[in-house]
């Protein structure tokens, strides 16, 4: 073997072993980016759902507005009112500081005037009416929040339930004044 | 990466599809097939069992209502005439790119999948909301095929 040849071979060794650590390297890239993509796409989905469940809370919050300036209620029921919209205000600010540490923006409010068209405002006429409605929206809040559970990622689970507690306790009180008797199977929600 | 998720995929297409059967053995067990005016009479509906569509209707209050109506776009679009029509196509509703891009037609098959589980149909969609029961999604699927006219046999009526 020559001195050239014997240079050749151990530069082809050396090149060999730098490709082989390259390659991993690569791989390694290649799995980090992997996993980075899943992350990624896992908070574009949880944010998606999440700005649902915003604007789920926007609409909750118009609901109360529009119900409490209505004149349609007795003092001590806007008062009630208030208060429940006092909790869904609380949802929502939680939801999107959640958005937000996601890197996403937070869905919108619409205007006042576009939820009353929406929620067929113009229909109310008295204060039963205003309680029905408002326990439609608290009923579908709570059943909405624990189907889309399995759907959120984990870190969101504890949440999202407790913001259907939170619904579940108003429905409770709504279908109460309403005189609604207390339904007699399990599992109301969900 | 692919792999895993392609044989994830095939395994829950498995899945579905066996619940869809479910879904029609429950359809074909049931006696009272009758037919219901939708929209004017010159529309032809799709044939429903009366009972289901009365029972899908205060499902569809319950489970879809906290988002859903079936006249004005809320936290969802509006669902009259779903049925029968393609995914993302109510123009007033601002829909996920998910479900924009979603080459669906919605049958009892396509909404079932959906309500299996919407984020593994349209992965992106901003509609996370499952609903579990077999019996329950199929009440409500009745109830808004009830609202859709079929547009097959409007065709040949013409
Ligand atoms: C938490 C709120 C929420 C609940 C509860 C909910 N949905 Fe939705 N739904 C949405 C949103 C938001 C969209 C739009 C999805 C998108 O753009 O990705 C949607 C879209 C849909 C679509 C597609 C419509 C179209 O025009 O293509 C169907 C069908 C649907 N929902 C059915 C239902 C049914 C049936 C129920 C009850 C069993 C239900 N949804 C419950 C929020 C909800």
């Amino acid at each position: 073997m020559s001195n050239n040849s014997m240079i050749l071979s151990s530069r082809r060794a050396f090149l060999g072993a730098t490709g082989k650590t390259l390659s991993a390297t690569a791989l390694a890239m290649v799995v980090g980016s992997n996993i980075k993509t899943a992350d990624a796409a896992d908070a574009s989905q949880d944010i998606q759902i999440l700005n649902a469940a915003i604007a789920l809370e926007h609409e909750g919050i118009a609901a109360y507005q529009i119900a409490a300036t209505s004149g349609l209620l007795d003092p001590a029921v806007v008062d009630i009112g208030v208060t429940f919209q006092g909790h869904h205000k609380g949802h929502r600010d939680i939801l999107v500081k959640a958005v937000e540490t996601l890197g996403g923006k937070p869905a919108e409010e619409k205007s006042l005037g576009a939820y009353a068209k929406d929620l067929k405002a113009s229909t109310l006429k008295n204060q039963a009416d205003v309680l029905r409605l408002a326990l439609d929206l608290e009923r579908g809040a709570a059943n909405a929040y624990l189907g889309l559970i399995p759907s959120l990622g984990p870190d969101y689970h504890q949440v999202a339930a407790q913001m259907a507690g939170d619904e579940a306790f108003h429905a409770a009180i709504l279908a109460n004044a309403l005189g609604q008797p207390i339904p007699k199977a399990a599992l109301m929600f969900g | 990466m692919k792999k895993l998720s392609y044989v994830i995929l095939c395994f829950s297409a498995v899945l579905l599809s066996s619940s869809v059967f479910a879904k029609d053995a429950v359809n074909a067990s049931d006696p009272e097939i009758t037919q219901v005016t939708s929209q004017g009479d010159s529309v032809p509906p799709y044939a429903v069992s009366e009972q289901l569509v009365v029972e899908g209707e205060k499902l569809y209050k319950r489970r879809c209502g906290g988002c859903h109506s079936l006249d004005n776009n809320r936290i969802g679009p509006r669902h009259r005439g779903v049925y029968g029509r393609k995914a993302g196509a109510v123009v007033d509703f601002r829909y996920s790119k998910a479900l924009r891009n979603l080459d669906v037609i919605w049958t009892d098959q396509t909404l079932n999948e959906w309500l299996v589980n919407p984020t593994a149909f349209a992965r992106g969609t901003s509609m996370g909301f499952r609903l579990k029961k077999a019996e329950e999604r199929n009440a409500i699927i009745e109830y808004l095929k009830s609202l859709s006219s079929a547009p097959d046999s409007s065709a040949n009526a013409q």
